[in-house]
């Protein structure tokens, strides 16, 4: 077609948009088919085009950012395994490898190769958490990667069109609730095919024999749009360190960004080590969230592909907990992944004091518990739950901060008669804590208070991962501290806030989920807003 | 009442339109010939202080332009954005709202989500009701709706002495899973009404008796806010229809598409939101029945926004729950949840006025800011200097300042190439011919991506569907979505600037009662959902008796899902009640639907069915199926001006024709531009637009086979 250089850039901002658009259309009907209440609650999913070098073209805007950069690394992992001369039409390839995919076995990344005619343009990928893989069951009590599940290394799911039955097979027997799982991952599957015969169209439409011209033309608006934002950010080092509550001692989360021309790299150098338990994350997810941190603040606008990740590294040594190796074990890798976009924000906050909010509640918490019968020959059957609850989050430089929601996972909370239906738990109360945000001219947002026991004839055993309960949200410019969480049984007995342990069958759970951090001087709170806070009760 | 007349009346934001119809007559005047009748209409603007002065106003113009006397009008049908302007707008009554202690932040804390990822600076909505007006009463029902905590009779006596005190004019009620049990919401409203007889009051168990407390309270929050403002309003708009001869009964158009008394609007006023755009696709689904069009899409297009809806079996498209008043971008979650059977569709900021600018990456972006009527596209030469759709469709020939329908606005193509020149063009080094078709492009592929993502939203393929084109702006851009979404086949009715009040004179009388009942086809309690399929069939009949004696028509759904998914998909129930045998009978629609939903059904879960409802509506008098005329005499085309043609990326010389100009079968070819004062329908060089008897316009491509999909 006979072009003009203005024609040529409409055809490819529209060719931008469908590719966008497209992504959509696949992550949608993802969350609408998936088990896992991450991916329908969380948005624990993503989906990606690539070019033929297994670079990202374009990526779903999804609701976590933990697969910001860990899906769009995975797809050459995918190239080099299974080998450029073994890539077929109609072949379907998937890992769960924590570090080659999103960094815990839980997540299932499917990839797709894109053909035309004989030539190989790029891939679709897809990732999304499943209900079970194997192993102890979801929770940090492993103490290597072999008890947490099957892990599948890069291989073919499909080849030339024929599903990998003996791979069916092995996971079948190797998971709970195997027609869940293995309904995940022919949805993903069937969601790149989606993606796949989608572009095959739009490359028919606008006459183009692949994606390298549009990749390019992508990569290169994005670079240099991504490069003058970082120009916000002076030329430098900056440092910051983080004490978290951690799984059985306190933990440091150290950080040191060096910001060039080229880009913001992040070492983890000074972090504390690994842990025994299953809460060590591996650097790719760590990055994932460094990479959110610096997005959000730099360029919001910019979409995620390979010319917007490009500019942000990560560098620690191995042995310290945002560094786990094979077989270290990771399965609740989220925990301390979620602390490191407020750790490497607080690094840059100086060069940008009009951007970056306090410290926020942070690390969710999850309500992870089996109900079992009270009597064990009551016959009543086990339930396993999950429900999602955010603290709240940091203020912002010239706004409160967010009551009870989630920063910088992009999760949801459940609706409590939904949950109760599912399960035999009664929620008695879930409403906003008072005075729970760090005073400042602008306020932390509050966290809230939640209060659970089973129903008749049962009680349940959970898994807590609650933080923040020792160390609490940090204030900034002045502001002060969130108030720090507290967990403890209707009678006034402290409960742990790590570990498993059983809530018995007449108590009731109290979670006091943890507030953000205020920002700036409290002195210099506007008196209407002040005034607001007590009238509203959510200071008294 | 044969010869009688019928009234619709649309009020929305910027104009209250009115449609009058004589039925049983088939004279054309000036909008073309109409199977249902005739009809003529106007535009006058929308008093936003009495809404009910427009409506009035409009009405005696149209009475005595064509002469005719209120009291031979047999139905006057109404549809009103006021209840979702009250919304938006915070112009609601003093209302306070009482839940179960202990859930009182329920509409504060929301989801606990951020529905923008990447904005530090997000401001979630404001609760419509503020803390302090959110008071808590002790008492709790489990999920199956017993008893765990009784209701606390001393403790509702002190919040009620609390609302009395503090004069609030309107209570919303919602108690933990009332859905299931509405025994404590009844009684406190009982006391309530005891202590203060004159106070509104809205329980959820009514209101929107389904699960999940967010949604529900939120439904009974908004209908106890807008409840005083709507019950005067219909009750002084009522009167003074009355007192102008008018003496037929009024009607309100839900927005489930439906006909409800002004008795049951004024207790469910919330039903009330978004019944404008629901007239649009009633419009499109009357277009659809008449021509037997299974599978239609409706798009309409005016100033700020485009609305896309599916049509499937002459029906629109329905959901149980909506959002309203979103804060950000049209942005899913940032408005406020109303769970109320609803017409789905899908709004996005693509309208005339929708202003273009250009992002950091150098992309063109349309809207979602709009230049609206004031100051307008550039082209107005209003005092708008930044560029719209409109100004890109001018600049581009689609629009000329000679054929522009509205007759009081000089379009200038200087001003419209000036602001495209200095917002875009400049910055991407493109002429301004070039930059309006980007901008065109772009909102284009906006709105086809819009419709893609709805039409995956609710399992559908749109290969197959026909486009209904209505709206001010939508006649302009949809060829290029037709080509774009590789449908075959446009249709362009007339009226298409008063579709939806046209659509209220379509609609039938109709109500769905929707009630959430929690069970499992492994365990399937087909004794309670019996009784709660009566109750419902029951509730909505009694709703539309109010209104007809009709023959009435009974449709029964169920959302389902399996056990672990958290998205329910409607499955249709047949007729009868359910025995011992109906789990595995449900199990088996609910796969065949899952299938036809998502491509693959899986095996041996169990199924969960989680809300029931009932419609129940009147039977309409469906018209005979019109024969479409495909082809036919090929008009001779007077004038022409070179027009941007994307079929083939370059301008050209293209046909001018007055649609009224044409008779049943003319044919125009493409390309060419078909003006009439309210729209114009642009035809790209491969497609013919032919007249049919109804004075809609068939638009297909020329000599093309069926796209393969």
């Amino acid at each position: 077609m006979g072009q003009t250089t203005s024609q040529r850039e409409v055809h490819y901002q529209i060719m931008w948009n469908r590719l966008i658009s497209v992504l959509e259309e696949q992550a949608l009907t993802l969350v609408r088919t998936a088990f896992s209440t991450s991916v329908r609650e969380a948005g624990d999913l993503s989906a990606g085009v690539f070019d033929r070098e297994g670079r990202m073209v374009a990526q779903a805007v999804t609701g976590t950012p933990g697969h910001v950069n860990t899906m769009a690394a995975a797809v050459p992992h995918f190239i080099n395994d299974i080998g450029p001369e073994r890539i077929y039409p109609g072949d379907v390839y998937l890992t769960n490898d924590p570090w080659k995919g999103t960094g815990h076995l839980h997540d299932i990344t499917v990839t797709t190769p894109v053909f035309v005619g004989e030539e190989l343009i790029g891939f679709f990928a897809s990732t999304a958490h499943v209900v079970d893989v194997g192993g102890r069951g979801y929770g940090p009590d492993a103490n290597e990667v072999y008890e947490e599940g099957i892990r599948i290394p890069i291989m073919k799911w499909a080849e030339r069109g024929d599903l990998n039955r003996d791979l069916v097979n092995i996971l079948r027997n190797n998971v709970r609730e195997s027609d869940q799982v293995v309904g995940d991952i022919h949805g993903l599957a069937a969601s790149n095919e989606t993606g796949r015969r989608r572009l095959l169209d739009m490359l028919e439409e606008f006459g183009l024999d692949d994606l390298d011209d549009l990749a390019e033309f992508i990569f290169d608006r994005t670079r240099t749009a991504t490069l003058a934002a970082l120009e916000a950010v002076p030329n430098g080092s900056y440092a910051n360190t983080m004490q978290v509550d951690g799984y059985n001692d306190t933990i440091t989360l150290a950080a040191e960004l060096t910001v060039t021309d080229e880009g913001i790299h992040a070492d983890f150098t000074g972090t504390s080590p690994l842990s025994r338990f299953g809460v060590n994350v591996p650097i790719t997810y760590a990055q994932a969230y460094f990479t959110y941190g610096m997005l959000v603040a730099l360029a919001p606008e910019l979409p995620n592909n390979y010319a917007s990740l490009f500019p942000f590294t990560v560098s620690a040594p191995p042995g310290v907990i945002l560094n786990a190796q094979d077989p270290d074990p990771v399965s609740v890798r989220h925990v301390f992944g979620h602390f490191v976009t407020d750790l490497c924000m607080g690094a840059i906050a100086p060069a940008l004091p009009h951007v970056i909010p306090a410290e926020g509640a942070g690390a969710l918490w999850n309500f992870q518990a089996s109900a079992r019968a009270a009597e064990p020959d009551s016959q009543l059957p086990p339930v396993e739950l999950l429900m999602f609850n955010s603290g709240g989050t940091g203020a912002r430089p010239a706004i409160d901060g967010l009551t009870a929601t989630a920063f910088p996972s992009g999760v949801m909370t459940m609706s409590a008669e939904a949950t109760e239906q599912v399960g035999p738990i009664v929620i008695w109360r879930k409403e906003i804590r008072e005075n729970s945000g760090g005073d400042g001219e602008y306020r932390g947002g509050l966290g809230q208070v939640i209060e659970i026991g089973p129903v008749d004839g049962y009680m349940f055993e959970f898994s807590a991962m609650f933080d923040r309960v020792d160390n609490p949200a940090r204030g900034r410019a002045g502001g002060g501290d969130g108030a720090p969480g507290r967990v403890y049984l209707d009678d006034g007995t402290p409960f742990p806030t790590k570990g498993k342990k059983a809530v018995p069958a007449d108590r009731r759970l109290i979670l006091e989920l943890p507030g953000g951090g205020g920002f700036g001087n409290p002195s210099d709170r506007d008196p209407a807003a002040s005034e607001n806070d007590r009238k509203q009760g959510y200071v008294s | 009442m044969p010869g009688g007349y019928r009234i619709g009346a649309d009020v929305g934001g910027t104009f209250t339109d009115i449609v009058l119809e004589r039925a049983l007559e088939r004279v054309v005047e000036g909008v073309g010939e109409n199977p249902g009748g005739t009809f003529a209409s106007t535009k006058v603007l929308t008093t936003h202080g009495g809404p009910e002065q427009g409506i009035l106003a409009g009405i005696e113009q149209l009475a005595s332009e064509h002469g005719v006397d209120l009291a031979d009008v047999e139905q006057i049908i109404h549809g009103t954005t006021l209840a979702t302007n009250a919304l938006i707008e915070r112009r609601g009554a003093k209302t306070a709202l009482v839940t179960t202690k202990g859930f009182r932040d329920v509409i504060e804390t929301r989801t606990e989500g951020r529905f923008e990822q990447y904005d530090l600076n997000i401001v979630l909505p404001t609760p419509l009701i503020e803390r302090k007006d959110r008071l808590v009463v002790s008492e709790r029902l489990s999920a199956v709706g017993e008893v765990l905590i009784p209701f606390d009779e001393a403790g509702a006596r002190d919040v009620i002495e609390t609302i009395a005190a503090e004069g609030y004019e309107s209570v919303g009620i919602g108690f933990m899973h009332s859905y299931r049990n509405g025994a404590h919401e009844q009684r406190f409203r009982e006391m309530l009404l005891e202590r203060l007889p004159d106070i509104s009051v809205s329980i959820s168990s009514e209101v929107s008796p389904q699960m999940r407390e967010f949604e529900r309270f939120n439904t009974v929050a908004a209908n106890a806010y807008v409840q005083p403002l709507m019950a005067s309003y219909l009750l002084r708009l009522k009167d003074e229809l009355q007192a102008r001869g008018a003496t037929c009964p009024l009607y309100l158009i839900h927005s489930g598409g439906g006909l409800v008394s002004v008795e049951t609007a004024a207790a469910f006023p919330v039903r009330l939101v978004e019944s404008g755009p629901a007239g649009g696709a009633i419009f499109a689904a009357d277009l659809a029945a008449r021509y037997g069009r299974q599978q239609v899409l409706s798009y309409d297009m005016g100033g700020t926004t485009a609305k896309i809806a599916l049509i499937e079996d002459y029906t629109p498209q329905t959901a149980k729950t909506f959002e309203v008043a979103r804060t950000t971008r049209f942005k899913k979650g940032s408005g406020m949840p109303i769970s109320i059977p609803v017409i789905e569709m899908i709004e996005i900021g693509a309208g005339g006025g929708s202003i273009a600018s250009v992002d950091a990456l150098g992309q063109i972006r349309i809207g979602p800011h709009s230049a609206g009527s004031e100051p307008g596209p550039a082209a107005y030469d209003l005092g708008g200097t930044e560029p719209t759709v409109t100004d890109a469709n001018l600049e581009l020939g689609r629009l000329h300042p000679d054929t522009f329908g509205a007759k009081d606005i000089n379009l200038s193509p200087e001003k419209a190439a000036e602001a495209i020149r200095e917002s875009v063009g400049a910055r991407l080094s493109m002429d301004d011919h070039t930059a309006a078709i980007g901008i065109a492009e772009v909102v284009d592929e906006n709105m086809t991506n819009a419709a893609r993502v709805h039409a995956v939203e609710n399992g559908k393929d749109l290969a197959g569907f026909s486009m209904v084109a209505f709206g001010g702006g939508a006649p302009l851009h949809a060829t290029r979505l037709m080509d774009k979404l590789g449908l075959d086949e446009l249709f362009v009715p007339p009226g298409a600037g008063v579709g939806s009040a046209i659509g209220f004179l379509r609609a039938p009388f109709a109500y769905e009662a929707v009630r959430s009942l929690y069970t499992r086809t492994d365990q399937f309690d087909f004794v309670a959902v019996n009784e709660l399929l009566d109750d419902l069939a029951r509730e909505a009949e009694s709703f539309v008796r109010q209104g007809t004696d009709a023959e009435l028509v009974v449709e029964r759904q169920v959302s389902m899902r399996y056990k672990g998914q958290g998205w329910e998909i409607p499955v249709d129930l047949a007729p009868g009640a359910f025995d011992e045998f109906a789990a595995e009978a449900l199990a088996g629609i609910f796969t065949k639907a899952y299938e036809q939903f998502f491509g693959r059904a899986i095996d041996d879960l169990p199924i969960e069915a989680v809300s029931w409802s009932v419609r129940v509506a009147s039977v309409l008098d469906r018209p005979d199926v019109l024969q479409l005329t495909t082809t036919g005499d090929i008009v001779s085309v007077p004038t022409s001006r070179p027009i941007f043609d994307p079929v083939t990326g370059a301008d050209a010389e293209s046909g001018i024709v007055e649609r009224s100009s044409l008779g049943r079968g003319d044919a125009v070819h493409g390309p060419a531009v078909i003006v009439e004062e309210q729209t114009t329908t642009v035809l790209g060089s491969h497609h013919v637009a032919v007249m049919q008897s109804d004075g809609t316009l068939l638009v297909t491509r020329a000599g093309s086979d069926r796209k393969e999909h």
